[in-house]
């Protein structure tokens, strides 16, 4: 969403701009967190992309390397795996709470029974610490003695390895990413619900169409910049997770699981290699941003398409 | 088919539907509740006890008295405290200028602190606090937070301020009041719902935040997602004492999710903001 506003306002502003003589007075309010941003987050993207050229070991000298770093990186057997794992937990991890949660907000969008607390229940897994849920998941994924295998053999099927084998570890994982941020396509998806006109469903009630005929005719095709909202902010964060893959799997078995996120710790945390681990942080920062602007163009574009191109 | 029979299916209908949407989530969290108060036979049983015979209560006693919980649960309010407050404190004002500035494209900052991955703010950030002595403090995390806490403030008050009416404002500009009395006097107190949502969610994800932990904090300045990890990796803990501390870290939040539910849909709606 922040995406969706910050454009508009964007333009907004250039068509209003009545107080424009009042600008310079205002700064005062924005320094001390200026202060702070080029503290914290400024100066960490410069100083990263600085570290990232030099050969930098914690207690060892530092020396100028240029781009050797990046070289590395398309030699590395390790990351490109870890990019290969990363792309594929990130299409799972957008698509599937994209249509889970597009249908759950159809479902919300209804008038239920005391609907704000099945909100504030349906919410709570992407509010709740991620430690803490991964370590009832990891119970929960427990070959031998974990709930989710029995549950499964009562339907005659199992018993799974879930994260403990390479083959389903990933997708295991995108089942716990699913649980959790599902919630949140929802919450951005009954937003565009909400805001639906209601004339064309009746006409399409009264032409006889099909409940089926008409999200997909009507609802779908309104609510699509909606959607695409939903798929640039899961996609980044999916791109970004780490609590939860960390705390379950580590990267493992081996490192049947390892996203470019893990990676990087490992490379700057565990081998304290500093210029490398920054070389890292850069190219997965470029990812997150070109995957973003791709979205955000595609966005765009879908919008004048449907006519509300703002 | 008859008219009442009809809607007797309509309601079993949406009744189904509404068993279907929560029960992931509902399920979830009362296994949770199961786990943590089950003694080690209990919850190595097969096929699975869901409620046993006894209570586990001790699972709960002895978090607090083995561990130095409590010590792990005061880091937690203290840096979750300061990073909050002080991202109030430097967020609102900011983000009451960014919106009478009209200077939306600052705000684009904002968007691109969210998209970066929190490990790649703590590698600088480390060797900065290193070099400052400050690693064995609360002080690291503290500031650390900051860049969760702060974006979210000023992204949740800049939209706040847009839709507060500007009358007010420019009729108490007419009255001769200074612009911080306006923003003291009159902005401020329409902006309270504002301030409400922007510190629910800044508190919720500084709560939540575990990368920034696992790389600054020493075993005395542990917050409680930190100390719950390592009660799993170094000490072999069972299942039921892990997860009742995994309910207690994470209990605060869920009461506060469902107690401020409106407030939080409607940030994350207006926002969409996740930290770390």
């Amino acid at each position: 969403m922040s995406i969706l506003t910050s454009s508009d306002r964007v333009v907004g502003a250039a068509s209003v701009g009545r107080t424009k003589r009042l600008r310079p007075s205002y700064w005062p309010f924005v320094v001390p967190a200026l202060i702070v941003v080029i503290g914290v987050i400024v100066f960490p993207w410069v100083f990263t992309l600085w570290m990232s050229a030099m050969e930098w070991r914690i207690g060892e000298e530092q020396r100028f390397v240029g781009l050797q770093n990046y070289a590395r990186l398309f030699t590395d057997v390790r990351f490109l795996e870890a990019m290969l794992h990363t792309l594929v937990y990130t299409a799972l991890s957008v698509l599937a709470p994209l249509v889970l949660g597009t249908a759950a907000a159809l479902a919300f969008n209804t008038k239920l029974p005391a609907r704000g607390l099945l909100r504030g229940i349906f919410v709570m897994p992407m509010m709740a610490t991620p430690v803490a849920i991964a370590l009832v998941w990891t119970m929960m994924f427990h070959p031998q003695l974990g709930v989710l295998n029995y549950l499964l053999s009562l339907v005659g099927i199992g018993p799974l390895q879930w994260v403990y084998h390479p083959s389903t570890v990933i997708l295991s994982l995108v089942l716990v990413e699913t649980w959790q941020w599902t919630p949140l396509v929802m919450l951005i998806v009954l937003g565009g619900l909400a805001a639906l006109p209601t004339e064309p469903y009746e006409s399409a009630q009264i032409d006889g169409a099909t409940a089926w005929q008409r999200f997909r005719y009507l609802t779908l095709p309104m609510i699509k910049p909606f959607l695409m909202v939903a798929v640039i902010i899961r996609t980044i964060d999916a791109l970004k997770s780490f609590d939860i893959l960390y705390t379950i799997t580590q990267g493992g078995p081996g490192t049947a699981s390892e996203t470019i996120n893990l990676y990087l710790y490992s490379v700057a945390f565990t081998y304290y290699d500093i210029g490398y681990g920054s070389a890292i942080a850069v190219v997965f920062f470029v990812l997150i941003i070109l995957l973003s602007l791709i979205l955000l163009y595609l966005r765009q574009r879908s919008a004048w398409n449907t006519g509300d191109g703002q | 088919m008859s008219r009442p029979l009809r809607k007797l299916l309509d309601k079993a209908g949406m009744a189904v539907c509404v068993l279907l949407l929560v029960s992931p989530a509902l399920l979830f969290f009362i296994w949770m509740l199961s786990l943590s108060l089950k003694f080690e036979i209990d919850n190595g049983a097969y096929p699975p006890i869901l409620i046993p015979d006894r209570f586990a209560w001790k699972n709960y006693t002895t978090i607090f008295e083995g561990n130095s919980f409590l010590l792990y649960f005061w880091n937690s309010l203290i840096v979750t405290g300061a990073a909050t407050l002080f991202a109030l404190v430097v967020g609102v004002p900011a983000g009451y200028g960014i919106a009478r500035m009209r200077a939306h494209k600052s705000a684009v900052v904002i968007m691109i602190a969210r998209m970066t991955p929190g490990l790649s703010f703590l590698i600088p950030l480390f060797l900065l606090f290193q070099w400052l002595g400050l690693l064995g403090t609360l002080w690291p995390q503290i500031i650390i937070h900051l860049v969760v806490t702060v974006p979210i403030v000023i992204w949740i008050m800049i939209g706040y301020f847009e839709t507060t009416p500007m009358e007010l404002e420019e009729a108490a500009m007419v009255d001769g009041a200074t612009r911080w009395q306006i923003f003291a006097k009159v902005a401020l107190p329409i902006a309270k719902p504002g301030i409400v949502v922007a510190f629910i969610l800044s508190v919720i994800f500084s709560w939540n935040n575990f990368v920034f932990g696992i790389v600054l904090a020493s075993r005395e300045t542990r917050t409680l997602p930190v100390a719950v990890y390592n009660m799993l990796s170094f000490e072999q803990v069972s299942w039921g004492p892990l997860a009742a501390a995994a309910l207690v870290v994470t209990l605060p939040v869920l009461i506060l999710t469902v107690a401020a539910q409106r407030q939080i849909v409607a940030g994350l709606t207006a926002g969409a903001v996740k930290g770390g």
